[in-house]
């Protein structure tokens, strides 16, 4: 903050200075994903794991992130606009009961868009009560969540039970799936009924060093895709444009960082935060839906599994921005996906994480950041001891994986964080001078 | 400064107003009353919404609601409502006491299992002379669930990681340690399938049944706790800063007291009377734990019974026995071809009406409280005056 | 300093307000206000705290309706019914406390709710272009595609003045601009307004610092009490003479007192300094020590450090210096342990720091007060005895209430703050530090509290007062320290202290330039 006259030179300066941050930036992180991968390339060839960055491993985190991204979607779309969505949970198993009912009378489709309007009947729900009532953010999410399972619940026994392969707490399966397709020439896809060459499988097969990884890595995100995932992924760069380029987003942001500011410009901020929950809803509603429609194929209670509360939980990692949350989704897709398909590889992951903590040592010493120091050595010991002994990791302590992450980063990342202002806050229209 | 002295218009008005009226009770007893008919109103508002839901689904609410009304109030029906009971107020207490403080304590649900796990093994392996053995049990129980409790204090505390993550967040690694450590450690070898357990409490640790085995001695001690809840909280001097930092932090800091510990603690003692919540299942029905046997979901029933009681003692208890009472017409419901899960619905739909009314309510009631004290005022004045 | 060809080109008015008047319950904010405003000039307001400034200004932008009076902007009536009417008659107002977003962009924050479009596209191109001309033609550099996070607060300002200039705002209202600003910064913003005064606009401002407005503005109005005292121009007057105008030629006279002054120091603070990031210290080095049986008392316009010295000094704002309670060295001790050492506090915000609100009268009497064995059975709090001596304090402190059950929201705020001072004074401490002790309190109540803390600091109560109330001040106090800009100025004897002096160094001055 300079109290000396800001000439235009200046400005010039600190634009090009933010543009020289922004590019170094991309550098050091383009740079940590060359190092992650060499890490992660070498792990595999190491411990003979290829599981570690197979296409089905891929495959299937990319699978199972797809709930969790969406969460983290519909987080971020509520908090942007003011409210917390605690009821994410909840609102998700709107989606998958919806999903599982529709996509059973009419198939998979007409189930995908049922479960995203479940999702938006819910967020309406929790926006009456908190914007217009005045309900206490957390209360309303909480309550959202235990009446959303006794609600699927009732609805299974009313309409479920007697049907054949229905229950009180699993609906009849689909009547058919959402289609999925394999990208042309990078994963062997169709294209015009011709074939074409499968270059990523033909790279993963080879399991050389670095390329093999590349080429596992691509597969998985090519091959055997659902067109639900595409949909989901898209919502990435859509909700940034949206957020961030038009004039809805820019009000709707403000509604949650400064309403009252943004109330006496004549932005209509009660009406803002109604739409960023309905949207929010809406996202959460369709990350459920693909639970009961393409991860699997009915509905069953429970299946959101705590995911909605992990979404919440890639908002933060993500510092509230939608790449990072699908940087978030990944990490947990990908910690789930090894703990499905390669059980027996987790214990190789110590050591990747062995080599991740040797390099942030050596990061941290030359940055002579002595905490840093001392913790990336404690981690690297103890994991290096753990893939030394630890043959099998049991199924039952692996479950918590995603949760332990969760409470790992919510207790770390305290601190560059950049939270809408007043994401919480109730807001009264009128309030302000 | 003029040197004439002002008479204070207090002391003018003054001799109506001095004798100033001691029937404390009088005012307290109308908000009471209003909160209860809000509360009513909601139940109402949520049994014609359930109503709304059965008619659209073809099947008729007058059959169901009389149905409920009929088995309900049958003799054994009501000691089964205490006993259904019993664990949602311990439930519902645990969260209270975290509310007031402006916590939300979402982990009832982890603690209270971890605790079940613990106190069970625990009480099976020791041996102790009746009355103690289970007092014993009791007593590990609460340690437990504060223990577990803690882990979520620690985090707010130290890392101003918000409760209501972190404690959901806990649920799940909770449910997978108790996994871990029955598979591993705890379970008894006995038993296979099914039904697997610890091992059983012997005789000295279990709780005397009161009415056979339709109401044990834990209804008794929930009741116990809810008063024990009542004298900490709204009697005692630590319940005063607890309920002075939720009502206004900055005060409660000006005054003196000092926010984290305030935190630490009662996430810590909402922890701890969690942990009592499966204690009617340990140590009175199946008299171990079991991973399909104790009950779950009671935490967040708990949440509910809370809310729909307004953290309030005797709130809760009847809160707790009007979802008992429905609860506890399941299988005639089911007799009579109606979903069973209508209850858990009309539970469900009446909480959330209640948080509701209760935001609304709360605002119009406070606009009376202080229009009617200005009015009162003024009358005295003019009473004093002529 | 004024240029004389500006006299000439605008003898037409911007503004004119007429017979003014604004009424809330109990208080005569504002009455018989007459207010010329010309275009194309600097026009100064000043007054006091309370003197009605910042009611007259949100009349003028519309925040509220006056009672009686008119308004003319541009020679036309105008009825604002809110701010938007204010502004699309091109008055726009850059409050003191800036309302912008930290996690916006400069930019964003600026065209919030007037973006240029495509459709449902923001037009950043066009944007850019329009805030960066306004900016040029303004004379403000400043980066826009900055977060607003990063700006120091002479840039917040800037931004804000580019907030009202890009909704086409040819009037502007700056409620205490140099509030926070360092002396360079004072220097740009000037700068900055006789730029857009020279471009035809008119900028009206409100502030306390008669240098700054002898040295920048071209009319000066003084409001004292409510209403207009007269409008000055700057050649015309000096400093002196604005300060008597301002604080008002006649000053209360304090009074005897029968009890001395012991030579025990209760209070001692020494070298404290409150620090905030990116701006100077909110308070700087204030050493001074109170007495048993004195009262010494802190003038000077709020906002000035006050509030940071007083919190500092109860442990609930982090410093760095000494402060030292009947002796003992409190300076590493939290807010409790203070309080257990004798000291007492009747905050500067009784919604914010004194009273539950929600909670009955009794339990509000009883916080701080909880561990008061006479109000306790071992660990539980006696209610009987709590509510009974909650009965004492209203009825000592005249609190008018139909009882102590009732919730403190229900009381009138006068009421309140008799039942906060009752509270503080019942814990019997040893030194008390009084914030604006009678803010709200009706005269009558006004003299039986001064009563109860003179009687108090006669069995030696140490007594810290700070006030906007110079009646309050003189009456009460033994000693009078001045504070501005964080710093102690002055120190005066309220017997010879006169008005000009005390005008003088509230608003910044020293002896030498009075």
């Amino acid at each position: 903050m300079s109290t000396v006259e800001v000439t235009p030179g200046d400005i010039a300066a600190s634009t090009s200075k933010r543009a020289r941050a922004l590019a170094n930036h991309r550098i050091v992180m383009l740079v940590s994903a060359f190092v992650v991968l060499a890490a992660m390339s070498f792990t595999r060839i190491w411990t003979d794991q290829q599981a570690l960055t197979s296409s089905q491993t891929i495959g299937t985190a990319l699978r199972v992130m797809v709930p969790i991204l969406m969460a983290g979607i519909a987080a971020l779309w509520a908090e942007r606009c003011g409210v917390l969505n605690i009821g994410i949970e909840g609102m998700m198993i709107f989606g998958t009961w919806f999903g599982g009912y529709f996509a059973w009378q009419h198939g998979a489709w007409v189930g995908l868009a049922m479960g995203v309007l479940g999702g938006m009947i819910a967020g309406t729900i929790h926006a009456v009560a908190t914007v217009h009532f005045g309900v206490n953010q957390t209360i309303s999410g909480v309550v959202m969540n235990i009446f959303a399972f006794y609600g699927a619940r009732y609805l299974s026994d009313l309409l479920f039970v007697g049907e054949q392969g229905g229950g009180v707490s699993q609906s009849p399966p689909q009547k058919s799936a959402i289609p999925k397709f394999d990208v042309p020439f990078l994963a062997g896809g169709d294209l015009f009924g011709w074939k074409t060459p499968d270059i990523f499988g033909w790279f993963e097969d080879k399991e050389w060093f670095l390329v093999g990884d590349l080429g596992g890595i691509g597969r998985g995100l090519t091959y055997n895709i659902s067109w639900a995932t595409a949909i989901a992924l898209a919502t990435v760069p859509i909700t940034a444009w949206v957020m961030w380029r038009t004039r809805f987003g820019l009000r709707l942001r403000s509604s949650g960082e400064a309403p009252s500011a943004a109330e006496t410009l004549g932005v209509k901020v009660v009406r803002l935060r109604y739409a960023g929950l309905i949207i929010s809803g809406g996202c959460a509603g369709f990350g459920g839906a693909t639970m009961s429609i393409v991860a699997s194929s009915y509905y069953r209670q429970g299946q959101t599994q705590g995911n909605g509360f992990i979404g919440m939980a890639t908002l933060i990692f993500g510092n509230w921005r939608p790449m990072g949350v699908l940087g978030g989704a990944s990490l947990f897709g990908y910690s789930l996906g090894i703990k499905l398909v390669a059980n027996d590889s987790i214990p190789a992951l110590f050591l990747f994480i062995t080599f991740v903590a040797g390099c942030m040592l050596i990061v941290s010493l030359v940055r002579q950041k002595a905490v840093t120091a001392i913790s990336a050595a404690v981690a690297g010991a103890l994991f290096f001891y753990a893939y030394h002994t630890v043959q099998e990791v049991p199924e039952s302590l692996t479950q918590a994986l995603p949760y332990v992450i969760t409470l790992v980063v919510l207790a770390t990342a305290s601190q560059r964080l950049r939270p809408p202002a007043m994401a919480g806050v109730p807001y009264r229209p009128g309030e302000g001078h | 400064m003029s040197n004439e002295q002002q008479i204070p218009l207090g002391k003018d008005v003054g001799t109506g107003l001095k004798k100033i009226s001691t029937s404390s009770t009088a005012s307290g007893l109308q908000t009471g009353l209003f909160t209860l008919a809000s509360s009513l109103a909601a139940v109402v508002i949520a049994l014609a919404i359930c109503a709304v839901l059965l008619a659209v689904t073809g099947k008729n609410p007058w059959q169901a609601y009389s149905t409920i009304i009929e088995t309900g109030t049958e003799g054994d029906k009501l000691l089964e409502m205490m006993k259904r009971a019993t664990p949602l107020i311990f439930s519902a207490t645990a969260v209270a006491v975290g509310f007031k403080m402006n916590l939300f304590n979402i982990g009832v649900e982890g603690q209270y299992l971890f605790a079940a796990l613990i106190a069970a093994t625990v009480g099976s392996r020791v041996s102790l002379p009746a009355p103690l053995h289970v007092l014993f049990i009791l007593i590990v129980a609460v340690v437990a669930g504060a223990a577990w409790a803690s882990i979520a204090a620690m985090l707010k505390v130290g890392r101003g990681v918000h409760e209501v993550i972190s404690t959901i967040m806990l649920n799940y690694v909770a449910l997978s340690v108790i996994q871990w450590l029955f598979e591993n450690f705890f379970r008894d070898k006995g038993a296979e399938g099914l039904n697997v357990k610890t091992k059983l409490l012997p005789a000295s640790g279990r709780m005397p049944d009161i009415v056979d085995d339709r109401l044990g001695g834990m209804f008794f001690v929930a009741l116990f706790v809810v008063f024990l809840y009542w004298v900490l909280v709204f009697k005692s001097r630590f319940g005063f800063r607890l309920r002075s930092s939720g009502l206004n932090p900055g005060a409660a800091r000006t005054s003196g007291i000092g926010a984290n510990k305030m935190i630490f603690i009662s996430l810590l003692v909402s922890g701890g009377i969690a942990g009592l919540v499966a204690m009617q299942s340990v140590l009175g029905e199946i008299y171990a734990y079991g991973p399909n046997a104790t009950p779950t979901q009671l935490g967040f029933l708990g949440i509910a019974v809370a809310l729909l009681g307004r953290h309030h003692p005797i709130g809760i208890v009847v809160s707790a026995l009007l979802f008992g009472f429905l609860d506890s017409t399941s299988a005639q419901l089911q007799l009579a071809e109606i979903p069973s899960s209508i209850v858990k619905l009309i539970q469900a739909i009446t909480v959330l009406t209640v948080v509701i009314i209760n935001e609304a309510t709360i605002r119009w009631l406070n606009k009376r409280t202080a229009e009617r004290t200005a009015a009162t005022l003024i009358h005295r004045a003019e009473v004093a005056a002529s | 300093m004024t240029d004389g060809k500006q006299h000439s080109l605008s003898s037409d008015l911007a503004v004119e307000l007429t017979g003014i008047e604004k009424r809330f319950p109990g208080v005569i904010a504002n009455y018989d206000i007459d207010l010329k405003v010309r275009r194309g000039t600097i026009h100064a307001i000043v007054g006091e705290n309370g003197a009605g400034k910042s009611t007259l200004m949100k009349t003028l932008y519309g925040m509220h309706q006056p009672d009686a009076g008119t308004i003319q902007v541009n020679g036309q009536l105008q009825h604002f019914r809110s701010p938007s009417d204010a502004i699309a008659s091109g008055i726009g107002m850059v409050h003191q406390h800036f309302m912008l977003a930290d996690n916006l962009t400069v930019l964003e924050n600026i065209i919030l709710g007037a973006e240029p479009a495509k459709g449902v596209r923001i037009d950043f191109a066009a944007a850019h272009q329009r805030v960066n001309d306004i900016a040029k033609a303004a004379g403000t550099t400043v980066d826009i595609d900055m977060p607003a996070s990063e700006l120091g607060v002479g840039q917040r300002q800037r931004v804000e003045i580019l907030k009202v200039l890009y909704r086409g705002a040819n009037i502007l209202i700056l409620d205490e601009p140099t509030a926070v600003l360092v002396p360079q910064e004072v220097d740009e913003l000037f700068a900055n307004l006789r730029q857009l005064v020279n471009d035809g606009a008119t900028v009206i401002f409100i502030s306390h610092k008669l240098d700054e407005v002898l040295a920048v503005s071209d009319e000066i109005t003084v409001i004292r009490q409510g209403t207009t005292v007269t409008t000055v121009l700057p050649h015309e007057i000096n400093r002196k003479q604005l300060a008597e105008l301002m604080v008002g030629s006649e000053l209360p006279s304090p009074d005897g007192r029968d009890s001395e002054i012991s030579t025990e120091v209760r209070l001692q603070v020494s070298g404290l300094t409150v620090s905030a990031p990116g701006q100077r210290d909110l308070v700087h080095d204030a050493t001074f020590g109170v007495h048993a049986g004195e009262i010494v008392g802190i003038a000077g316009v709020e906002g000035n450090g006050q509030f940071e010295l007083c919190t500092a000094i109860m442990g609930l704002l982090p410093c760095t210096g000494r402060v030292e309670i009947g002796g003992h060295d409190v300076s590493k001790a939290n807010t409790h342990h203070r309080r257990n050492a004798g000291l007492a506090y009747i905050p500067f915000d009784r919604h914010r720091e004194g009273l539950m609100l929600d909670a009955p009268l009794w339990e509000n009497s009883l916080l701080g007060r909880e561990h008061t064995p006479s109000l306790n059975r071992g660990p539980l709090i006696n209610g009987a005895a709590a509510r009974a001596d909650c009965r004492e304090i209203i009825d000592r402190f005249d609190v008018l209430t139909p009882s102590e059950t009732v919730p403190a929201f229900a009381l009138s705020g006068g009421n309140q703050q008799k039942l906060l001072v009752g509270r503080e004074l019942s814990s019997e401490p040893s030194v008390l530090i009084a914030a604006h002790p009678t803010r709200g309190v009706d005269i009558g109540a006004q003299a039986a509290i001064w009563n109860e803390i003179r009687s108090a600091r006669d069995q030696g109560l140490a007594v810290l007062l700070i006030s906007a109330d110079l009646e309050e001040l003189i009456g009460l106090s033994d000693t009078i320290l001045v504070m501005f800009d964080g710093l102690i100025t002055a120190t005066l004897d309220p017997a010879s202290a006169t008005p000009e002096l005390l005008g003088t160094y509230m608003t910044g001055g020293t002896v030498e330039a009075a």
